[in-house]
């Protein structure tokens, strides 16, 4: 009648990482071919390096400057974590606020949809008024721009239990504390990495842009520098690293993901 | 003349199980009141199947919704077993048309979801779980997630579920409703297998009246605009079931009888 094909268990997620980085492979050539295609652009045409290096001369620089790169980046991704964590303890406890008040729900949540019209990036000098040039600011501005998928998508998960499953857990008789643990979180998990995803992207556009607006160190600060001298190439490598900081954190989520919501992955294996 | 009232009560062969009476359910909406159900009497036996037939906004799953308790009605008084029904009755299993499994959980953890909530032992409880999986063939995919599954298997887990903790009264809602012709004979089956082992009541909402005819007791008629019970028909077919009987003479009566009534309640029309 039915039968099951080897790929049974939940797929572990290292097997699955590198299933990922194995569809990627095409896109991975792809941007080799853009580098090869720009080193020779820069070389045959002799564009001067104070327009456009080409990549090697990016690479040459990473290397030259890599101790300073990398202790500005220990202070990006400082301000993108402590922006990012905060915007997880406010936005979920916010996300179920809403979720199970509907004062809330009508009270709040229309003022948190609204603010999204706010750029945010405009109200970054005034922050510096208030709480100096120090971490604050970056890490109110990183809590800004990224708690906001937090929040919605939270919510929008926390609502997705259907009006049978909450039936059927009263029936069970479930305490609100176990409807909660038992229901509503499960199901509103893959919802919220959704948004914890979006957020990582946010979170690192706001932590650099706050430090063009006004700091002393961070990947940020070393573009504005790198700009005022000129030094095209160091503005390139510190983009390069700002991606890479970009990639490993979203990648972290994505296997935090399959670790905590294997279920939304395992293959289908089974038929009747 | 009380020497007679005694002897009457002597002779009752079952007590009812659940005593419906007089019951009206109205829903308040914005555009005024439904009223879903009017002034339903219904008496059901311990141990009986009662299949309850009728057009689409009929209130059946109102009348269901009742029984639980999960809603309250309006007027009249509803009693299971001893108990009058006034808040969500802990004390029934229910079948949606929809399984509502959760999907982060594996066959028989969805099964066992119901000891969780309801603090019983566990591993008494997985024992009976193994043993409900196995009546209906699953026992081979109780670690299978339910995106693993065929819609069939996934009611039947969601069956399982709902007699884990020997409920004396089983609620069904259109439970086969979205099932294949096929799927839906195997589950019949599997579910008049499972009442006989598990001696219980159940209330089974269908669309279909042959198989309303094929798994009943007694088949009530409901009429809709107000919801009114029409007529109840006792089904004289001896169990076990069997596929076959649903070409027997008797049995294509029954469902005669009740096309006939759906015909004069204006449900079937046949001229083009
Ligand atoms: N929560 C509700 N609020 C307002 N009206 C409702 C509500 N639930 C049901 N009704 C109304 O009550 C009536 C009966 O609905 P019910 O769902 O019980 O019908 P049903 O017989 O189960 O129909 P179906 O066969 O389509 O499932 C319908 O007119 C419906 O619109
Ligand atoms: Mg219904």
């Amino acid at each position: 009648m039915a039968t099951i094909t080897e790929a049974a268990p939940p797929a572990h997620p290292l097997r699955l990482s590198l299933r990922v980085l194995g569809n990627i492979s095409p896109a991975f050539w792809t941007l080799v071919l853009l580098v090869v295609l720009w080193e020779l652009a820069v070389q045959i045409n002799q564009v001067p390096v104070y327009i456009l290096p080409a990549p090697s001369r990016v690479a040459a620089e990473i290397i030259d400057y890599w101790p300073r790169l990398m202790i500005n980046a220990g202070v990006t991704v400082s301000e993108i974590l402590i922006g990012f964590g905060c915007a997880i303890a406010v936005g979920v406890p916010l996300a179920v606020l809403v979720t199970y008040s509907r004062v809330a729900e009508r009270a709040i949540y229309p003022l948190i949809v609204a603010s999204q019209t706010i750029p945010k990036v405009a109200i970054a000098p005034l922050l510096m008024a208030w709480f100096g040039y120090g971490l604050t600011p970056k890490i109110v501005i990183v809590v800004l721009l990224s708690f906001f998928p937090i929040v919605i998508n939270s919510v929008v998960g926390l609502k997705a239990s259907s009006a049978e499953m909450l039936y059927l857990a009263q029936s069970m008789g479930a305490t609100p504390w176990q409807t909660f643990w038992k229901f509503r979180l499960p199901q509103a998990l893959p919802y919220i990495f959704a948004g914890l995803k979006l957020a990582t992207v946010l979170a690192v556009i706001g932590a650099v842009v706050a430090e063009f607006i006004g700091a002393d160190r961070g990947l940020g600060y070393v573009i504005v520098v790198a700009g005022s001298s000129f030094n095209i190439a160091r503005q390139f490598a510190a983009i390069i690293v700002i991606s890479a900081i970009g990639m490993v954190f979203f990648v972290i989520i994505e296997l935090l993901e399959r670790l905590v919501v294997p279920w939304k992955n395992t293959a289908v294996v089974a038929s009747e | 003349m009380n020497d007679m009232s005694m002897n009457v009560e002597a002779a009752a062969p079952v007590k009812p199980h659940i005593r419906i009476s007089r019951v009206s359910k109205t829903f308040k909406g914005r555009k005024g009141d439904v009223h879903a159900l009017s002034d339903i009497d219904l008496t059901i036996g311990r141990g009986e199947f009662v299949s309850v037939v009728g057009p689409s906004g009929c209130g059946k799953s109102t009348l269901l919704m009742l029984l639980s308790g999960l809603t309250p009605y309006s007027l009249g008084k509803i009693e299971v077993g001893e108990k009058l029904i006034s808040s969500p009755n802990s004390d029934v299993g229910i079948v949606f048309q929809q399984d509502v499994l959760l999907e982060w959980r594996s066959a028989l953890q969805n099964v066992l979801i119901q000891a969780e909530i309801r603090k019983a032992p566990l591993e008494a409880a997985r024992e009976r779980a193994r043993e409900l999986l196995k009546m209906v063939s699953l026992q081979d995919f109780e670690n299978a997630y339910p995106k693993e599954l065929s819609g069939g298997m996934r009611q039947r887990v969601s069956i399982c579920r709902a007699l884990l903790h020997k409920p004396p009264l089983l609620l069904m809602d259109e439970p086969f409703g979205a099932l294949d012709a096929m799927t839906r004979d195997q589950l019949q089956l599997d579910l008049l297998r499972l009442c006989a082992d598990n001696a219980m009541t159940v209330f089974f909402i269908t669309h279909s009246i042959s198989e309303a005819v094929f798994l009943s007791d007694r088949v009530v008629v409901m009429s809709p605009r107000p919801g009114r019970v029409e007529r109840i028909i006792d089904i004289d077919l001896p169990r076990p079931r069997r596929l076959a009987m649903r070409e027997d003479l008797k049995f294509t009566a029954y469902t005669r009888e009740l096309t006939e009534i759906f015909k004069g309640l204006g449900v079937f029309r046949e001229e083009v």
